[in-house]
Order: structure tokens, then C-alpha cells, then sequence
């Protein structure tokens, strides 16, 4: 418990070391992880969590930097997570996204942490989650979450942030292809970036198009913004919008999709958990490698063996 | 259950601006396992620093080939023994005379790989080496 | 028996001897590799014979030297006319130094001028900016100013020499010291001659040297080719490079390829701007890497010359015979010395030295021996150049024009390369030309796999580099001298800067850096400008600063 106190405490005061260890103890899962995040969780939901997704090349990184110079301008602090994919292959990951930022590394009012997917599912990492709770108490006011949006199943972004900015840029990433991809429905906000190019309005045009004919979510209408983020151009626009979202957000309408966000949070920590709890049980009883010999063999299918052995747990606890 | 993998940093330090080594070597990294951030090139030794703590890395490798690597390397050290960052397992590589890797070792970096290093041999010297103490 | 029918028999016996005699040698004597290919990934046959050049035409594809394609030579009678100019690059320390460093190498017999600047020159940054901290005269001279500039050519006239600047993102400011350093001497305009490597596209994949963007960065290259075209009649205002691709990680192909496109796309923008092709074409010059297949490189340096007039025929219509003259400058290959056993770089500049004489170059620089460790000391630098002149005056290979010509390898191998360079020219026109290539990554992804596969090759025993992965030793060789560079240079310099700010007229400076920004925003020719600039004894950093602030910088897109 003293690990994780310390550095909650060393944490909670801003202690950018800190931070840093603490981020690092939840991707690595260790034994401090979990106690690090309980003792952090009353202290946080004061920061904006504000999702950056799209196709590679779009010009993500340019532009949250663009982004996070305007926030400082305006005296907020930023914390930064930039996710890229983990190689199924080799299991290591390039972690580039942190180059187009890196003026603002010594900033001491902004944090900038790359993370790697470690092959969770749906575009982010396991710890991205816990990470923003870290950046949220350790007192920055925006955090943004930069995540690759390239195919159909990288929206888990939406779980995290409740506010999604969707980055597009003429001939990078059809639009078409948005559609299929599911982005179109996870965008609170689309900015079609690399606007100096040839059909930059044309995109204006279709985004525009299938926002309309899509199904609304509530009274918010997603607006469009273009941005050419290597000279700077829309960005004060784009930070109106997510003010605006944020404000949207304070509606009881929006608090509704809060609640969910935290729900589901809460029935995947009670699946890990469980999963987590009964597996080890297994494990040390010896009785894992039984049963999945007894899988191999037929002699019972996996509902059924998952339905014995929780009843069998769920029993000799209450004996108990 | 943890999930352990080995961060490490590769930098440019100065205007040296030869990066097929560095980026050839991370490559190398990333596909043994390890995630590896790259810093782009034009690096002062504070941001190099900087960037060490926020991204909590493992291990540190500075790539140059200016000649410039007298001063930057021990300031980049030194500002690394300021904020505390002593575990961190630092090695080298570019041109670098032979007559300045005693000098360099001396202030903490523990390898300095010259040209014709096989890939292997920096990956095996990471792995063999990192600490990973939490 | 007719050529034709000759030829058919060739065909025939060849077959014949891969079916019995060869199979039958190989059963006693495997062969030393399963596959045999070169860098550009192209198989190498066993042999090569009439029947693999059949449908080459001496005449349509191989010609006359100085006449169309010019395969094997742009100039009439080559070497037996002028041996190719020995220009060595150097530079280091201060103006001094290398003002002692360039008048050591023309006594010693170098034949041409090339100067090295340090990084923070390159980069546009004083002697004092908090960015060269450490970098000052480290890796080429420091030249912050034009005073810097008459110091390194001090007792040496501009009329009776050449000089090439290896110089991208300032160019147009060293050049108009140049001039400006003429101009004092004596010197018209017309008289001074040169070469500037203001060779922007590359930087941003290969060299990585560039300050401003991409499209500002190539109206700088085309008002300096706009502004030689009017004055500098003898002066080569781009050195179109791939030895950069090359050292990069590029193979040779891609090397041919990626500069022949960058060919292209100056030419394009210099005849945007309104220039005749005729006008400015003779003067574009090209600068390549000599790496260590002797013949994939010779052939390599023929197809250039050949697709490089092709393609100013066919695709821009150029009319006068220079304009199709590709003129080269080959350095031989940094990155294939090795810091173990370095005696042994000598023998590979001498095989990257005699690929390039025999592709034709017209100017050669031959690497030092020790440059895997510091900068070439002089003893170093002399062996390097003696390499150059006992090729040129013992070896007969420049008595006789492209002597490997006729070679059915050679040949072969030169339409190898000239044809799927082609295909890689077609495919980057497909996605929208240089520009869109660089966004997407295109150039850079293709040397970060070469680059790659390279290293692989290497790390598995599957390349041999000597000393490196076989036939190492155990001690280091007897320690070389090598050249350290004096720390007090950068105190030297930065005193050197206060002085001048002391000295100069503030006023005139203030108001050339101010013209200079609004002449930047009108997007004029800015050339006349930053002469007006460094005659007013303006640094390098204030001029580079008020375009930064004009066309902003450049991040790079990295690709591994």
C-alpha cells in the first residue's frame, strides 16, 4: 500500500515523475495497479476527456498539437495519450505519434504519454482508461486521446471520451469507408483536416450528407470544421466546438450517455474480475487442465463446464 | 497478472540529422517486442530528458553522428541524474571514437555501439540489461 | 551464316550448355548461393550472351558519346578530352581552416573546389544560436556571415577555380556570398563557376536537412535556377541528388529512380514560373552515390544518362542537346566504410572510384579511409585523391570512351534499370507527382524497408561485409590520427558574430531583413533581395529567420 500511496500523493500534488509511474503501473498491470486507481478515483472528473480518432495520415498529431498550443494560450493544462497499434506479429510497437509534439515536451503544463494497444481490441489499450483518471487527478484541465479509428473496430474511444472528434482528410481514408467503419456514428465532432487540398469542400459536402441521413443522437448535431492543421487554420474553431460539446454535455440528455459510459465500465470490471477471480481458483485447485482435457475429449461443451464450476464457486461461497 | 514490456527511447541529440541507424535499430526493437518511442530528429537534451520521464522508459539510446556527442551527451546525463532517472539503462551509438567511450562510460552510458553493430547484439544487450524493477 | 541466324544459334548453344555442361559442373561444385541478385533486387544470371541483348539497338540505345542517349558519355570524347574533375568536399572548424584545408588539397592536385558546411550553417542558425550548441565547425566549416565567407576564400581567385556548395535550405544566401565574394574580387557574374546542391526535394525523405515546407522550399530552389539562368551563365544551380537517397538505405534503383524524379519535378517548376526549357535544362546537374557492385553501379550511371534524355525529349520537349545532357558529380558511398580494419576503405573507394569513372561521371570525390570515425585527416584526405589520379594516369581506363559498353551484363543490366526506373517514375506520376509522394510517405517507406532489408541481410550472414561479419579481428588496428575539431572554434566564432553586430551599420541590415519579408510575402524572385541582405553584413540566422517566420518549418514524416 505504500508504493501506492506515495505515489498518489506525490501525484495528486503534480508530481510529473509520479505520473509517470503511475501510468506505468497500470499498463503493466502490477500488483500496485488497482490500489493506485482506487485511491485516485475520488479525485477525478474534473478534466475534459476529449477523443481524437481517424485514418492514418489524416494529420492527428499536427493537430492536437496545434490544439494543445491554443489551450495553453487560453492557460489550460493538457494531458496527452497517443495510442498506436500493437504488432501481432512481435508483440512491440512503434510509438511515433509524440514527434509532431515534441516542442511542447518541456511544457511543464502539458504531459504527453505514448501508449501501445498491447492487443486490446477496439483501438486503445487496456490502461488508456486508468491513464486518463491519472492525467484527471494529477490536475490537468483538457486530456486528449489520439487512437488510430482505421477500421471497423477501433471505436472503443467512445467508451473513454465523451467527446469524439473525428479527423478526415481529402484522399486520406475514403469516406465511403467511414460509413462501413462505423466512425460516422461515434464522431461528435468531424473535422475534414489538410483543408488546402483539392475536395476539401466536397467532403464538407458528403460528411454533411450522411450526418443527415444517419440517426441522430439526441439534439446534438455534429458539426463539421475544416482545419489545415500544419499552419494552424480552424483550430480556434474546432476548440469553440468542443467547448461547445462540453456544454451540451451538462444537459440531462448527455449525462445519460455519462451514466452508460460508467456502466459499462463497471460490468467489464466485474467480467475481468470474475473471470480473473474463478480462473485463479481453478488454476489453484489444478483443476483448469482437467477440464480443458475434458473439453478436448467432448465430455462436455464449454457453456455447460463454465455453468459447473460457477455453481460450484457460487455454492461453496455461501457455505462460507 | 502483469504485462511487462521493455519502453525504450531512441533520440537524436542535436542537428545530426543521419537517422537510418536510429531508425533501423528501432525497427529491430519493435520487432523483438519491445515498444519503442523515437523522438524525431533536432532533440535538445532537455526535451530528450523530458520526454524519458513522461514516457517512464526503460531504456534510453542516443544515436549520433555529428561529432557533437562530447557536449551533449554529458548534459543530457547530468539532467538525468537531477531528475532522478538513474535506472535508466543508456547506451549509444554513430560515430564515436574509441578514445571517447571510456569518457562516456564514465558518465553512465553503459555501451556505445559503432558502425557495423549486428542488430542483435544491441537487442540482446537491452534484454540482458534492463532493469525493470516495480 | 547471317547475324540473325548467328544470334539464333547463340540462343540454341546457350540452352544447350545450361542443360548439360553446366548441370554436370554443378554436381561436383555447387555454386556459392542458392540466388545471385544485386541491390536493386534485380537476379544476376549466371552469364550473359548476345541473347540476352537481342533486342537492343546499338544505334536507338546505346549511340555515340555526346549525342543522343548519351549512354556512354555526354561529352564527344571524355577523358581523352579532360579527365573528370577531382573535387574533394571539405570543410571543418573555422573559415580559416578550411581556407588552409582547400588550398593543401589544390597544391596536393584536386582540380575543383567543394565546401562543407557545418550543421548549424545548413540548418540557418548562427554560430551562436543556443541550437549549435556543441555543432559549431564540427562537421563542415561555420559560416555565419558574408565575413566568414571572405575568409574562407581569401588568396583564392573565383575566376580560376569552381566551387561546389553542399548547401539546400540556404542556398540562395551562400550563393550570393559567393558572388558577392567574386563581385569584391574582380569577378563578373559571368565569369563565376559552380554548383549549388539547392536540391530541397530530397531533404524530405533522405537528408532530412530542410527549414521551410515543401512548396516554399522549391520556389527558393526555382528562383535561384530563375535567377542563374539570367546571370550566372556558368554557374549549376541544382545538383539534383541521389547520393543522400542511397546513404538513406535506398538500392541502387530506387537511387536512379527517386532522383530522376526529383529531376522532373524541378523542371516542371521552373517552367511553371515561365522559364524555356532550353534555357535552364543545360545547366541542371545530378549527383550520385558509387557503392560496391561495380557493375550494377556503372550500369547505373548509363541508364541515367539515357532515361534523363529520353525523358527531357519525350515528356518536356527540350529541343537543344544540352538540355538532354545529364552531367554528373558521384561521391563514392559513405556508409559502406567500416570503423574495423579501416585501411580496408581504401580499397572500396578504389572499386566505387573506378564504377564511377567507368559510368562517365564529370567530377569524383573519393571518401577518406577513416571517415567512419571523424572527419578525413589530411594525410587521409591525400590517399583518398591519389586513388582518383592513379586510376586517371595508370590505369589506361580513361584512355578509350565506356569501355564496359558492348558488355552484354552492362547492357542488360542498364535496361534493367532504365526500364523498371520507369515504372517507378509511372507509379508517382499515378499518385499525383512529388508532392503527394512525400505526404503519403512514399519515398520514405520504400528506403526505410531497403534500409531494413539491408541490415537483415547483413545481421544473418547473408551479405558479407568484410571485417564487419567475416574475417573480423580480435585487437583494433594500429590507432589512425584522427581529425578532432578544436572546441575553442565555437568561442572563436561566437566572439567573431559579436564583433560584427558591433560593427556593421544596424540600419542598412534592419532594412534589408525588413524588405526581405515583404518581398517573401509577394512572392517574389528573392534572390537580388538576400544579395542586398549579406552585402549588408546581415548573419545567416537573421536571413533565415525572417523566412522561417514567412514560410514557416518543416516536420518531418517519419516512417521506419
Amino acid at each position: 500500500m505504500a508504493v501506492a500511496s506515495q505515489i498518489v500523493t506525490s501525484l495528486l500534488q503534480g508530481n510529473r515523475r509520479a505520473v509517470a509511474k503511475a501510468i506505468t503501473h497500470v499498463e503493466d498491470r502490477t500488483s500496485e495497479a488497482e490500489k493506485i486507481t482506487a485511491l485516485l478515483y475520488p479525485h477525478t472528473g474534473k478534466a475534459q476527456v476529449i477523443g481524437i480518432t481517424g485514418s492514418g495520415g489524416v494529420g492527428k498529431s499536427t493537430l492536437i498539437e496545434k490544439l494543445v498550443r491554443e489551450l495553453r494560450r487560453g492557460g489550460k493544462t493538457v494531458g496527452v495519450i497517443a495510442v498506436d497499434p500493437t504488432s501481432p506479429f512481435s508483440g512491440g510497437a512503434f510509438l511515433g505519434d509524440r514527434i509532431r509534439m515534441q516542442d511542447l515536451s518541456t511544457d511543464e503544463g502539458v504531459f504527453i504519454r505514448s501508449m501501445a494497444t498491447r492487443n486490446n481490441p477496439g483501438g486503445l489499450a487496456r490502461a488508456t482508461m486508468d491513464t486518463v483518471r491519472i492525467l484527471d487527478a494529477s490536475g490537468k484541465d483538457i486530456i486528449l486521446i489520439e487512437t488510430v479509428g482505421a477500421g471497423q473496430s477501433e471505436v472503443d474511444i467512445i467508451k473513454i471520451a465523451p467527446t469524439v472528434v473525428v479527423v478526415l482528410a481529402p484522399g486520406f481514408g475514403d469516406a465511403i469507408q467511414a460509413i462501413k467503419a462505423g466512425i460516422m456514428e461515434i464522431g461528435d465532432i468531424f473535422v475534414i483536416n489538410k483543408s488546402d487540398r483539392e475536395g476539401a469542400d466536397k467532403a464538407v459536402i458528403n460528411i454533411r450528407a450522411m450526418l443527415q441521413l444517419g440517426t441522430q443522437r439526441g439534439k446534438w448535431m455534429p458539426p463539421i470544421v475544416k482545419t489545415t492543421a500544419t499552419t494552424g487554420a480552424g483550430v480556434s474553431e474546432l476548440l469553440e466546438k468542443i467547448g461547445e460539446h462540453r456544454e451540451y454535455l451538462s444537459t440531462g440528455e448527455a449525462s445519460q450517455r455519462q451514466r452508460r459510459i460508467v456502466r459499462e465500465e463497471f460490468e467489464e470490471a466485474i467480467k475481468r474480475k470474475t473471470a480473473e477471480h474463478i480462473l485463479n481458483a481453478l488454476q489453484k485447485e489444478g483443476e483448469l487442465d482437467n477440464l480443458i482435457s475434458k473439453l478436448l475429449a467432448k465430455e462436455i461443451d464449454p457453456m455447460s463446464a463454465a455453468e459447473e464450476v460457477l455453481n460450484r464457486i457460487l455454492t461453496r461461497s455461501k457455505r462460507r | 497478472m502483469t504485462e511487462k514490456k521493455i519502453r525504450i527511447l531512441v533520440a537524436k541529440p542535436g542537428l545530426d540529422s543521419h537517422d537510418r541507424g536510429a531508425k533501423v535499430v528501432a525497427r529491430a526493437l519493435r520487432d523483438s517486442g519491445m515498444e519503442v518511442i523515437y523522438t524525431g530528429l533536432r532533440q535538445t537534451p532537455e526535451q530528450i530528458v523530458e520526454t524519458v520521464l513522461q514516457e517512464d522508459v526503460d531504456v534510453l539510446g542516443l544515436s549520433i553522428l555529428s561529432g557533437a556527442h562530447m557536449t551533449h551527451f554529458p548534459k543530457i546525463m547530468n539532467l538525468m541524474k537531477q531528475k532522478d532517472l538513474k535506472d535508466v539503462l543508456v547506451f549509444a551509438g554513430g560515430i564515436i571514437p574509441e578514445e571517447d567511450i571510456e569518457p562516456l562510460q564514465k558518465l553512465g552510458i553503459r555501451e556505445i555501439f559503432g558502425p557495423g553493430t549486428p542488430t542483435e547484439t544491441v537487442i540482446d544487450f537491452v534484454k540482458k540489461n534492463v532493469q525493470k524493477s516495480r | 551464316m547471317t547475324a540473325q541466324e548467328e544470334r539464333d544459334k547463340v540462343i540454341k548453344e546457350q540452352e544447350r550448355w545450361g542443360e548439360t555442361t553446366v548441370p554436370s559442373w554443378l554436381k561436383r561444385h555447387p555454386e556459392r548461393k542458392k540466388k545471385f541478385h544485386n541491390t536493386s533486387e534485380l537476379p544476376i544470371r549466371r552469364l550473359y550472351t548476345p541473347a540476352d541483348t537481342k533486342n537492343i539497338s546499338y544505334l536507338r540505345d546505346i549511340g555515340f558519346p555526346g549525342e543522343s542517349p548519351f549512354t556512354r558519355g555526354v561529352h564527344a570524347t571524355m577523358y581523352r578530352g579532360r579527365l573528370w574533375t577531382m573535387r574533394q568536399f571539405s570543410g571543418f572548424g573555422t573559415a580559416e581552416q578550411t581556407n588552409k584545408r582547400f588550398k593543401y588539397l589544390l597544391k596536393e592536385g584536386e582540380t575543383g573546389l567543394s565546401i562543407a558546411f557545418d550543421y548549424p550553417t545548413i540548418m540557418g542558425y548562427d554560430s551562436d544560436d543556443p541550437m549549435s550548441i556543441g555543432e559549431v565547425g564540427r562537421c563542415g566549416v561555420a559560416i555565419a556571415s558574408l565575413k566568414d565567407f571572405e575568409t574562407l576564400f581569401d588568396g583564392i581567385p573565383l575566376d580560376k577555380v569552381t566551387t561546389s556548395m553542399t548547401i539546400n535550405g540556404p542556398a540562395a544566401m551562400l550563393l550570393a556570398m559567393y558572388i558577392t565574394v567574386g563581385d569584391k574580387q574582380g569577378v563578373p557574374y559571368a565569369v563565376l563557376g559552380g554548383t549549388t546542391q539547392n536540391d530541397l526535394l530530397k531533404e524530405f525523405f533522405a537528408q532530412k536537412l530542410c527549414i521551410f515546407p515543401p512548396r516554399p522550399s522549391v520556389k527558393l530552389v526555382t528562383d535561384i535556377v530563375e535567377f542563374c539562368t539570367s546571370n550566372l551563365p556558368r554557374w549549376n544551380p541544382i545538383s539534383v541528388s541521389g547520393y543522400h537517397i542511397r546513404e538513406a538505405g535506398s538500392n541502387a534503383l530506387q537511387e536512379l529512380a527517386f532522383t530522376i524524379y526529383d529531376g522532373i519535378s524541378y523542371v516542371e517548376a521552373a517552367l511553371e514560373r515561365g522559364l524555356e526549357v532550353d534555357e535552364f535544362a543545360p545547366r541542371l546537374s545530378f549527383f550520385f552515390a558509387s557503392h560496391n557492385d561495380l557493375f550494377e553501379e556503372i550500369a547505373k550511371f548509363r541508364a541515367a544518362r539515357r532515361l534523363w534524355a529520353r525523358l527531357m525529349k519525350d515528356r518536356f520537349h527540350a529541343r537543344k542537346a544540352r538540355s538532354m545532357w545529364m552531367r554528373m558529380h558521384v561521391q563514392t558511398s559513405g556508409c559502406t566504410l567500416t570503423a574495423n580494419q579501416p585501411l580496408n576503405n581504401i580499397i572500396r573507394v578504389t572499386i566505387q572510384s573506378l564504377a564511377a569513372i567507368l559510368g562517365g561521371t564529370q567530377s569524383l570525390h573519393t571518401n577518406s579511409h577513416d571517415e567512419a570515425l571523424c572527419l578525413p585527416s589530411e594525410k587521409a584526405v591525400r590517399i583518398a585523391l591519389r586513388i582518383q589520379q592513379i586510376l586517371a594516369h595508370e590505369s589506361g581506363v580513361p584512355n578509350t570512351i565506356d569501355p564496359a559498353g558492348g558488355s552484354y551484363y552492362v547492357e542488360t543490366l542498364t535496361n534493367q534499370l532504365e526500364e523498371k526506373a520507369m515504372d517507378y517514375i509511372d507509379k508517382i506520376d499515378s499518385m499525383g507527382g512529388v508532392y503527394e509522394a512525400i505526404e503519403r510517405g512514399f519515398f520514405q517507406k520504400e528506403i526505410a524497408d531497403s534500409a531494413y532489408k539491408y541490415q537483415k541481410e547483413i545481421d544473418g550472414n547473408e551479405r558479407t561485409l568484410v571485417s564487419v561479419n567475416k574475417y573480423c579481428i580480435e585487437e583494433p588496428e594500429c590507432p589512425i590520427e584522427l581529425l578532432r575539431v578544436d572546441p575553442a572554434v565555437e568561442e572563436q566564432q561566437i566572439s567573431r558574430l559579436e564583433k560584427l553586430r558591433r560593427a556593421r551599420n544596424k540600419t542598412k541590415v534592419k532594412q534589408a531583413l525588413s524588405k526581405l519579408h515583404d518581398e517573401a510575402d509577394k512572392n517574389s524572385n528573392l534572390m537580388p533581395t538576400i544579395i542586398e541582405t549579406v552585402k549588408a553584413y546581415a548573419t545567416l540566422g537573421e536571413i533565415c529567420s525572417v523566412l522561417r517566420g514567412v514560410y514557416g518549418e518543416y516536420k518531418e514524416l517519419i516512417v521506419i
